[in-house]
């Protein structure tokens, strides 16, 4: 089976490994910032209803974020 | 004079180190250059005079928000004698960036790892000695909450400023941040690796259990409108009765202490101190607790993480009318004053967006739109449906927002990514959270004074004059100027009275009443809502209450999203 290539296809409760981020510059600069770094575990801890953002821990920190700008966290297969 | 800039990020718990080591001294500082208001503060560090500067939190010294360039136009314009880096001592796996940029420009610095006491809590072990070495500055683990370390903090920036050089300003900042950013990240978890060890299992279970409830799929936006509803209820329920003492003890003071006082001056200056400003002051002072206590109970939520939670559960919806979960707590916290709230959307880098809550925040009833609300109520309705008008005016504010966000959001459209942090929660102490509220509410007061005190002596002149009219009648110039609105205003059922007391509500809505109780001549409390209530008749009460919701926010609020959007136009 072929493994979920972004963080937003991670399924709830389940850890992936930071592989790249497909984002521009500004957006790039806050993920890092906020620990969103390559080689970086992170789990999905909750979805929000009705499409609503993903609930994420990355190391020591507890993020929420949109499940487009999760669209373009790349996971290490 | 020695000058310390306080650099973290956000959620570091910051200003509370900055609070605790400048007491309530702190004011706006007027910087060269810069476009936003510092606080900083003057202190005394055994005799060596110090000023210290709060800077906006940032994550990156090298980012593009504009806060992130407010910090490096400050660093570049003014000379520093020592920079204290504020940063979480449980996330230092990220946070440690900050410090490593401070020592990549040469700037003489101190770092404090604040909420040292939670890293403990969470498992997170850090070798200060090491990481001192490997920064080249001291590394202080302290707890600003809960007054730890604080003495030693203070004793190190002494040391430190007298051994360190003059101040001086980096010299090619950008170039040298760049120079050394692809480095970074490597520098970064080496440091991390060699000095601090993290658990290997998430240990803070509280947030976990109360997440799993209060971030629950369908339970989670019930319970938080709850909880917003109980506290507004309790705000109220303690505030009113405080405010209706008050204001009648005020008045007492007036008559008795006053009035004897002013005596031998002239009927018009008699009148004009007494019946002009000290009824429209005492009128507005009054409603300060019901304020106070509004702060009081947005910081106990703010601080306590659950604020951000909101983001989180309203995001969706916000989403489909074109703003943000950001968008919706700015919202919630212009119910105390709409003019933080919109200073509060600088942290929105997209115009659009920003531009759109800028838009619907001024629809957020704030307190001294409430307290008008709460008086009418209390005047024509009876205390149970008294409630329900008052909730129905929330709702209407609600309705207008979304509507407002809904027409044009094609206008503003936006693509703003949102990520934002999602802090442990964190029980507040009642210290932190008094002097946070005292400091809002002697800003506000402050902030708000001079215009309350011009509007209500411009009504009160308006009523008298010219010299010898009888006060507030036809023929003074309110009386000609109620009856110029009243074609407009007549057939939604507002006289002229009213129409005077709302003109001067652009000008800040604690006008409002501080205006009907000098227009009607009545300072107590219960005497003016007789005085109102045998000249308006419900219906046209609720008219006036819908009108004061929704016609204009007060100058104050003009002022600040002309200046905030850069755009007159938008301001219309």
């Amino acid at each position: 089976m072929e493994a979920p290539a972004r963080l937003v296809d991670l399924p709830t409760g389940a850890t992936g490994t930071v592989a790249s981020l497909r984002a521009d510059q500004g957006l790039r600069q806050r993920l890092e910032a906020l620990g969103l770094r390559p080689g970086q575990a992170v789990q999905v801890l909750r979805r929000g209803w009705w499409s609503g953002p993903l609930h994420v821990r990355v190391g020591m920190t507890e993020l929420m974020l949109r499940r487009r700008d999760a669209a373009r966290v790349s996971l290490a297969a | 004079m020695s000058t310390i800039a306080v650099l973290g990020m956000p959620n570091t718990g910051k200003s509370t180190l900055f609070n605790r080591l400048t007491g309530h001294h702190a004011h706006i500082g007027n910087w060269p250059g810069l476009t936003v208001d510092l606080m900083q503060a003057e202190l005394q560090l055994s005799g060596r005079n110090v000023q210290l500067v709060d800077l906006p939190g940032i994550y990156d010294l090298r980012g593009h928000s504009d806060d992130e360039a407010v910090v490096r136009r400050f660093l570049e314009q003014t000379p520093v004698d020592l920079v204290l880096v504020v940063l979480n001592a449980s996330q230092l796996d990220r946070q440690l960036r900050l410090a490593l940029q401070v020592q990549q420009l040469g700037l003489p610095a101190v770092v404090a790892l604040n909420m040292a006491d939670e890293a403990a809590r969470f498992g997170v072990s850090i070798n200060t000695e090491s990481l001192s070495a490997a920064l080249g500055q001291p590394v202080l683990p302290l707890s600003a909450k809960y007054r730890q370390g604080l003495e030693t903090l203070q004793h190190t920036l002494l040391e430190q400023l007298e051994a360190g050089p003059m101040a001086a300003v980096p010299e090619q900042l950008e170039e040298r941040l760049a120079a050394a950013d692809a480095d970074l990240e490597g520098a970064m978890a080496a440091l991390v690796g060699r000095s601090v060890t993290l658990p290997g299992r998430w240990r803070d279970s509280r947030s976990r259990r109360l997440d799993a409830v209060l971030l629950h799929p369908l339970l989670g936006l019930p319970l938080f409108f709850l909880a917003m509803a109980l506290m507004f209820q309790g705000i109220y329920a303690i505030g009113v009765p405080v405010q209706e003492a008050l204001g009648g003890l005020l008045d007492q003071f007036g008559q008795l202490a006053l009035k004897p006082l002013l005596a031998p001056l002239p009927a018009l200056l008699q009148g004009f101190l007494l019946e002009g400003l000290y009824q429209g002051l005492g009128t507005v002072m009054a409603f300060l607790p019901v304020i106070a206590l509004f702060f009081l109970a947005m910081g106990v939520v703010e601080d306590s993480g659950y604020l951000s939670r909101a983001a989180y559960l309203m995001d969706a919806f916000m989403e489909r009318i074109g703003l943000d979960g950001r968008s919706f707590v700015l919202s919630l916290m212009g119910f105390g004053c709409n003019v933080p709230a919109i200073l509060g959307t600088r942290v929105m880098r997209d115009r659009g967006l920003r531009l759109l809550s800028m838009l619907v925040i001024p629809f957020s009833l704030c307190s001294a739109r409430q307290n008008v609300f709460l008086f009418m109520a209390a005047v024509f309705f009876p205390p149970r449906i008294g409630g329900l008008v008052i909730f129905g005016l929330y709702l209407m504010s609600f309705v207008a927002a979304m509507l407002t966000a809904l027409l044009f959001r094609g206008r503003f459209p936006s693509n703003e990514p949102l990520v934002l942090e999602l802090p442990p929660y964190r029980l507040p102490t009642a210290g932190q959270m008094l002097s946070r509220a005292w400091s809002e509410v002697k800003h506000f007061w402050l902030w708000s004074r001079r215009f309350i005190i011009v509007g209500v002596v411009a009504v009160w002149l308006l009523n008298n004059l010219p010299v010898g009219v009888e006060p507030a009648s036809n023929a003074s110039l309110a009386g000609q100027l109620g009856r110029f609105t009243q074609p407009l205003l007549a057939p939604i059922g507002i006289n002229p009275k009213l129409a005077v007391a709302l003109l001067f509500g652009f000008i800040a809505k604690e006008i409002v009443l501080g205006g009907l109780a000098v227009i009607y001549g009545q300072a107590d409390p219960a005497a003016l809502s007789r005085a109102i209530a045998s000249d308006v008749s419900w219906p046209q009460a609720v008219s006036f209450m819908l009108f004061t919701l929704l016609y204009t926010p007060c100058l104050s609020t003009v002022a600040v999203i002309r200046s905030e959007s850069k755009k007159l136009s938008f301001t219309l």
